[in-house]
C-alpha cells in the first residue's frame, strides 16, 4: 500500500531497510543467543544519522518526528526487534526531554543523543509497580540544590548501556500520582549502579537490567517540568511511544510473514509448493490485510501526533499499539505454523519472531490497560457530546 | 549512430532479437526494430543475421603494415626465476594455433639471471625466446616491463600475443596493449584461428553470465589476450627440441620506474592457493559455522586438494577472502570441484561451472548448484562428507 | 589532496536469473547498481580524503542513467561527479574506454590519487584501470588490499599477489585498482543521501573533451563482437538420493578412476 511518504521518508525507510538487511539480519540469531548488545549497529545507525530523525534540526537532529521514527522502528525491528530496541528505547527516554525539557537541558542531551553518541533510557518499572504506577517506591527527596535519589527500577531496556536515564521518582508520596517527578539522572551519577540482568523470552538482542539509586544525588536542574508533574510527563510520553511498539510490532509481524511467503513457495509436499494449497493461501492472505490494517492505523496516529492534533492522542496511540501488537502475535503464530516442524526449530528465523512479539502485548502499557484506556476515552468522549 | 536495419533485407526472422544481450532489438511489422536507447553496439546481432540486413560501421583504424607481423608470442611470466606454469599452458595452445598458421612461437622471457630458463621454454615448444636479462627487471614492475614488451614488439612484430591473466599478466598487458593501440580480450576460454581470414578468434564469457562471445580484432596486431589458469592444458616437456636464443639488450632509459618494489610478502598458508588446485572441496552457508570447514580439510588433505568458499560463507566471517569462489571472488576451473552445503547462487556458479567434474552435496534436491553437477548427493553434508573422507582414504590408499 | 574515483554502472548480477528453458539471462527487472569492486574504491577515496584533507570527485562514463550511480556516490561522502555521456561513446571497448576516460580525468585537472574497482562485474577484464594511467602516462599500482600512507609526494601501498603481498612506492600523480580487502564500505548516511539529491552532477558530452574522434566508441575499438551464443548446457547429472552409506560408494566407484 502506498502511504503516500514524503522523498524524505522514503529515503529514510529505504536506509534503515539497508541497514536491516546487511547489519542486522545477519547477526539476529547470533544476538538471540548470546544476549549481547548490539554496539556495531548502534555505530552505524549513529553514522547514518538515524538517532537524530525524530529530533530538532537546531538540537543536531534531522528534523523529522514520529512517524519518521516509526518508519526506523519498523525496518529495524524486520530484522531483530531486540536490536531494534537500542533505537527505539533511546527514543522512549528521550521523549520526556523533548516534550517537556527546559532549553538548557534540550541543549546540554539533545545534540549527543541525536548524533548516537549517547543511548537513553526511560525508567518507570518497579518491582511492585508495573500497570500501577502509583505503587511506586522509588523516592527523590529534596537537599538544598539536590534531590536525593533511593529506591530500585526494574526491566528498562537499554539499562547499564544508556548513558542519560529518565527517571520517575515519588518526590511527595503522600499525593500518590500527583507526586511523582521526573529527573534526568547520567550512568557514572554516585550512587547509582546497575542490578541484575535479566534473561528473557524474547528481544534478547537488547539489554533489561534494574537500576538501584542508594543515596544518588541529582542536581535539581536535572528535574524535567515541574514538581509533581512526573505521571503527566510518563503518560504524555507514553501516547507519544505507543506507535513506536506498534511499529516494532508491525516490523516483526512484516519479517516473520516474508520469511513465511519465501518458505511456502520453496516448501514442497505433495510434489507441490505448499504455497500452492488454499490452507496456506488463506493465512498469507491474512496475515498481509492485518499487517497493512495495523501499519496504517500506526502511521495514522503517528501523522496525527506530527500534526499537532492531541484531542484524541491517548486513544488512538492505544488502539494503535493495542491492534499492531495483537496482529505481531497472531502473525508469528501463523508464521511458525506455515513452517510447521522447522518453524519450531531454532534453525530456522520464525519461532524468534513469536518469542519477539509477545513483548508488545506486554510492554509499555499491557494490552489489557490499553483496553482500559480506550474505553475510559470513548466514556469521556461520548459523555460529553 | 552506426547500427541499422536495411529493411529491404529483413525477413522478419527475429533470430536477431533472440540473440540481443541488451534487449534492445523487437520485431516491428514484421521487421527488426532497435531501441537506440538500449542499444551499445555490441555487434552481436550482426552475425546472427543470415540476410546480412544489420549495417554496423566499423570504419575502424588499421595498425599499419598490417600484413608484416607474424608469429605467435607468449608472455614468459617468472617469479623469483620460475617459470609460472600458466606458460606452459599458454605454449600448448600457441603451438597448436601456430600449425593452423603456419607460424612459429616465441617467448619473451624477462628477469635477472634467468637465462639458463630459456631452455625449459623450448622444451615446452617455444622456437624462439627472445631473453632481456638485467636486474631492472628481477621483479615485475609495470613501467619497465611493459616499455621493454613494446619494445620487442614493435622490433619483431609478432601476429598473436598471448599472457597469463595473473597479477602481473594483467597489469602489465593491459598497459602494452594502450601503447601498441591494438585490442586486447580478457580471459579467454577458448582461442582458435578463423580459416578463410587467419583472424585470432577470442571466445570469452560476456555479459556477466553464461553467453559466451567470439572477439576479433580484425584491423590491429598484435591480437592479444590473456588466458587464466587452467584453462588449456601444459605442453608436453621435449627436452630434444630445438630453439633459438636471442638475447636483447634494452637501453637504460626504457628501465626507469615510477614505482619502487619495497617489500615482498609471503603469506604461507597451509592449504594450496585455489586458483591453482586440481581439486577443490568448497564449503557454504550449509557448513553451519567456521569449526566445521575442518571437515573440508580433510577430504581436501586425502584428495590433495584445496578448500574453497561460497560468498555465504567468507561473509559470515568463517573463512577468508582468499578461499572465496565466485564472481567477487576466484574463478576456478580444478578437475573436480566438490560443492558441500553451497545453494548455488549464480555468483557462485559462474565462479566455478567450467570445472571438469562438478560433486554436489546439498540437502535441497532442488537446489541451482544440481543443475550445474556431474554427481549429486542429496543428504547432510555432516553425515556424506566424513563418509566420502573415510571411503577415499581406503580407495586411495592415502 | 585530490582524488579521482572513476566507477561504473552494471546490471546487478545477484537478481539475473538464468532462464531454465533457453539457458539464457533473464534480463527484465534487472536493476542498474555500481560494480561491486567500485564501491572499495568509492569508499577508499572518501577515507584518503577524511585522512588528509582535500576533494574527491566521482567520474563514470555511461548512459545517461549512471547519472543514480554518482548520486549514490555523493551519498557516500564524493564531493563531486561527472558524468561522461554520449551516444558517441556507445561501442567502445576497454581501450576506447579508457582513452574517453582519460581525456575527462585531464579536464578535470588537478589529480594525485585516481581509484579504480580491480575489474567490472559484467565484463571481468581489469583494462580500464591499467588503461586510464597508460593514456595519462602516470604510474599504477594494480590490486591494492591497503594504503599505508601518502606523503612526500609519493603513496607506499600494498599489492596483492597470488602467493601474498608485495609494498610497493609510487610516486604521486598514479593509479590505484583496488580489491575487496582494502575496506568495507559505509552505508550513505541520511544527510549524504539528502545531498546526494540536490548535487549538480556535472556532464560531459565528446565536444565537452579534447577527443581525436577516431578513437572513439566503434571507430576507436579494434576488438569487435563477432558472434555470441550459449554454451551447450551441461548434460543432466547423476544426483543420488537415499542412504549416505550407498550413496557415497556410487560416487567413489565413479570418481576414483579419474583421481589416481
Amino acid at each position: 500500500m502506498d502511504y503516500l511518504l514524503t522523498e524524505e521518508q522514503v529515503m529514510l525507510r529505504d536506509l534503515c531497510r539497508q541497514i536491516t538487511d546487511e547489519k542486522i539480519t545477519p547477526i539476529a540469531a547470533q544476538l538471540d543467543k548470546s544476549e549481547e548488545f548490539p554496539w556495531e549497529v548502534v555505530k552505524v545507525m549513529a553514522e547514518s544519522d538515524i538517532f537524530g530523525v525524530y529530533i530538532e534540526e537546531k538540537y543536531g537532529g534531522m528534523g523529522g518526528g514520529l512517524l519518521e521514527l516509526c518508519i526506523a522502528t519498523e525496518e529495524f525491528s524486520r530484522g531483530c526487534a531486540g536490536i531494534a530496541l537500542a533505537f527505539s528505547a533511546t527514543a522512549l527516554g528521550t521523549d520526556p526531554i523533548l516534550l517537556f525539557g527546559s532549553e538548557e537541558q534540550k541543549e546540554k542531551y539533545l545534540p549527543s543523543i541525536a548524533a548516537g553518541k549517547r543511548l537513553a533510557a526511560f525508567a518507570i518499572t518497579e518491582p511492585a509497580a508495573g500497570s500501577d504506577a502509583s505503587a511506586m517506591q522509588t523516592t527523590a527527596k529534596k537537599d538544598g540544590d539536590h534531590y536525593i535519589l533511593n529506591g530500585t527500577k526494574h526491566f528498562i531496556t537499554n539499562g547499564g548501556e544508556a548513558e542519560i536515564y529518565t527517571v520517575v521518582a515519588m518526590t511527595n508520596k503522600d499525593r500518590g500520582a500527583r507526586g511523582a517527578s521526573i529527573f534526568i539522572v547520567e550512568k557514572g551519577t554516585p550512587g547509582f549502579t546497575f542490578g541484575k540482568k535479566e534473561d528473557k523470552l524474547g528481544i534478547r538482542g537488547s539489554a533489561t537490567r534494574e537500576l538501584i539509586f542508594t543515596d544518588c544525588r541529582v542536581p535539581k536542574e536535572n528535574m524535567i517540568g515541574k514538581e509533581g508533574q512526573g505521571f503527566l510527563i510518563a503518560m504524555k510520553t507514553f501516547d507519544m511511544s505507543r506507535p513506536g511498539i506498534g511499529a516494532q510490532a508491525v516490523g516483526i509481524a512484516q519479517g516473520a510473514f516474508e520469511a513465511s511467503v519465501k518458505y511456502a513457495k520453496e516448501r514442497k509436499q505433495f510434489g507441490k509448493s505448499i504455497s500452492s494449497f488454499q490452507g496456506i493461501q488463506f493465512m498469507l492472505a491474512d496475515m498481509a490485510t492485518q499487517i497493512e490494517a495495523a501499519r496504517a492505523l500506526i502511521y495514522a496516529s503517528a501523522r496525527q501526533i506530527d500534526a499537532g492534533s492531541t484531542k484524541t492522542v491517548s486513544k488512538d496511540s492505544s488502539m494503535a499499539k493495542l491492534f499492531a501488537s495483537d496482529v505481531a502475535m497472531k502473525v508469528t503464530t501463523d508464521a511458525v505454523q506455515i513452517f510447521g516442524g522447522y518453524g519450531y526449530m531454532k534453525e530456522y528465523p520464525v519461532e524468534k519472531y513469536m518469542r519477539d512479539a509477545k513483548i508488545t502485548q506486554i510492554y509499555e502499557g499491557t494490552n489489557q490497560i490499553q483496553r482500559n484506556i480506550i474505553a475510559l476515552n470513548l466514556i469521556k468522549e461520548t459523555s460529553k457530546s | 549512430m552506426g547500427i541499422q536495419i536495411i529493411k529491404e533485407q529483413c525477413t522478419g526472422c527475429s533470430l536477431c532479437v533472440k540473440v540481443c544481450p541488451f534487449c534492445a532489438l523487437t520485431m516491428t511489422n514484421k521487421k527488426a526494430v532497435i531501441d537506440y536507447d538500449k542499444c551499445t553496439l555490441c555487434g552481436a546481432c550482426v552475425d546472427s543475421c543470415k540476410f546480412n540486413a544489420i549495417d554496423l560501421k566499423r570504419d575502424s583504424s588499421k595498425t599499419p603494415n598490417i600484413e608484416e607481423y607474424k608469429g605467435i608470442w607468449v608472455f614468459a611470466e617468472q617469479k623469483k626465476g620460475v617459470i609460472q606454469s600458466v606458460v606452459y599452458e599458454l605454449l600448448g595452445k600457441a603451438r597448436d594455433l601456430s600449425e593452423k598458421l603456419g607460424s612459429d612461437v616465441s617467448c619473451v622471457l624477462l628477469g635477472h639471471n634467468i637465462k639458463d630458463k630459456a631452455q625449459e621454454l623450448i622444451s615446452r615448444g617455444a622456437d624462439n625466446v627472445y631473453i632481456v636479462d638485467t636486474v631492472e627487471l628481477e621483479h615485475y614492475l609495470d613501467e619497465p616491463y611493459t616499455k621493454t614488451i613494446v619494445n620487442l614488439v614493435r622490433k619483431y612484430r609478432p601476429e598473436i600475443f598471448l599472457c597469463g591473466a595473473t597479477f602481473i599478466g594483467r597489469s602489465l598487458i593491459s598497459r602494452v596493449a594502450v601503447k601498441l593501440h591494438t585490442g586486447l580480450t580478457a580471459d579467454c576460454t577458448g582461442l582458435d584461428i578463423d580459416e578463410k581470414e587467419k583472424f585470432l578468434m577470442q571466445t570469452r564469457p560476456a555479459f556477466g553470465g553464461n553467453i559466451m562471445a567470439t572477439i576479433l580484432s580484425k584491423n590491429h596486431r598484435p591480437q592479444m589476450a590473456t588466458v587464466r589458469h587452467k584453462v588449456f592444458k601444459e605442453a608436453a616437456v621435449d627436452k630434444t627440441r630445438k630453439g633459438k636464443i636471442i638475447e636483447e639488450a634494452i637501453p637504460k632509459t626504457f628501465l626507469t620506474s615510477r614505482t619502487k618494489l619495497l617489500d615482498i610478502v609471503e603469506e604461507i598458508t597451509s592449504t594450496i592457493n585455489i586458483a591453482e588446485a586440481d581439486i577443490i572441496v568448497s564449503g557454504g552457508r550449509g557448513l553451519k559455522g567456521p569449526e566445521n570447514f575442518a571437515m573440508l580439510e580433510e577430504l581436501a588433505q586425502v584428495l590433495g586438494g584445496a578448500v574453497g568458499s561460497s560468498r555465504a560463507a567468507v561473509d559470515a566471517g568463517w573463512m577468508p577472502y582468499s578461499h572465496q569462489v565466485g564472481q567477487t571472488g576466484k574463478t576456478v576451473c580444478p578437475k573436480l570441484y566438490i560443492a558441500c552445503g553451497i545453494s548455488g547462487q549464480i555468483q557462485h556458479l559462474v565462479g566455478m561451472q567450467s570445472s571438469n567434474i562438478i560433486l554436489a552435496i546439498n540437502q535441497d534436491p532442488h537446489a541451482p548448484i544440481f543443475t550445474v553437477a556431474n554427481y549429486g548427493i542429496v543428504g547432510d553434508v555432516f553425515q556424506v562428507v566424513p563418509l566420502l573422507t573415510k571411503k577415499f582414504k581406503a580407495t586411495l590408499n592415502r | 589532496m585530490n582524488i579521482i574515483v572513476c566507477i561504473k554502472q552494471v546490471p546487478d548480477t545477484t537478481q539475473v536469473r538464468i532462464d531454465p528453458v533457453t539457458n539464457t539471462l533473464i534480463r527484465e527487472g534487472v536493476q542498474s547498481i555500481i560494480n561491486p569492486f567500485d564501491m572499495y574504491a568509492i569508499e577508499e577515496g572518501v577515507r584518503l580524503k577524511e585522512k588528509y584533507g582535500g576533494k574527491t570527485t566521482v567520474i563514470s562514463m555511461g548512459p545517461p542513467q549512471a547519472d543514480a550511480a554518482l548520486r549514490e556516490a555523493i551519498s557516500m561522502g564524493c564531493d563531486e561527479a561527472c558524468l561522461v555521456s554520449d551516444r558517441a561513446f556507445a561501442g567502445s571497448d576497454t581501450l576506447a574506454t579508457g582513452y574517453t576516460l582519460a581525456m575527462a580525468i585531464r579536464k578535470l585537472k588537478d589529480y594525485d590519487i585516481i581509484l579504480c574497482g580491480k575489474q567490472a562485474s559484467d565484463g571481468d577484464t581489469a583494462q580500464v584501470g591499467p588503461g586510464i594511467a597508460t593514456q595519462l602516462d602516470i604510474p599504477q599500482v594494480t590490486y591494492v588490499k591497503k594504503i599505508e600512507d601518502v606523503k612526500d609526494n609519493h603513496a607506499t601501498v600494498e599489492r596483492m599477489t597470488e602467493e601474498g603481498f608485495e609494498i610497493v612506492r609510487t610516486s604521486l600523480p598514479c593509479l590505484l585498482t583496488v580489491v575487496k580487502e582494502i575496506n568495507e564500505p559505509r552505508i550513505p548516511s541520511l544527510k549524504g543521501r539528502m545531498k546526494a539529491k540536490k548535487a549538480e552532477i556535472l556532464s560531459w558530452k565528446a565536444i565537452d573533451l579534447d577527443l581525436e574522434e577516431e578513437k572513439l566508441g566503434l571507430k576507436g575499438s579494434p576488438t569487435w563482437v563477432s558472434k555470441i551464443f550459449t554454451p551447450p548446457p551441461r548434460p543432466k547429472g547423476h544426483i543420488l538420493e537415499g542412504d549416505p552409506e550407498e550413496t557415497t560408494t556410487k560416487i567413489i566407484e565413479a570418481l576414483k578412476d579419474r583421481l589416481i
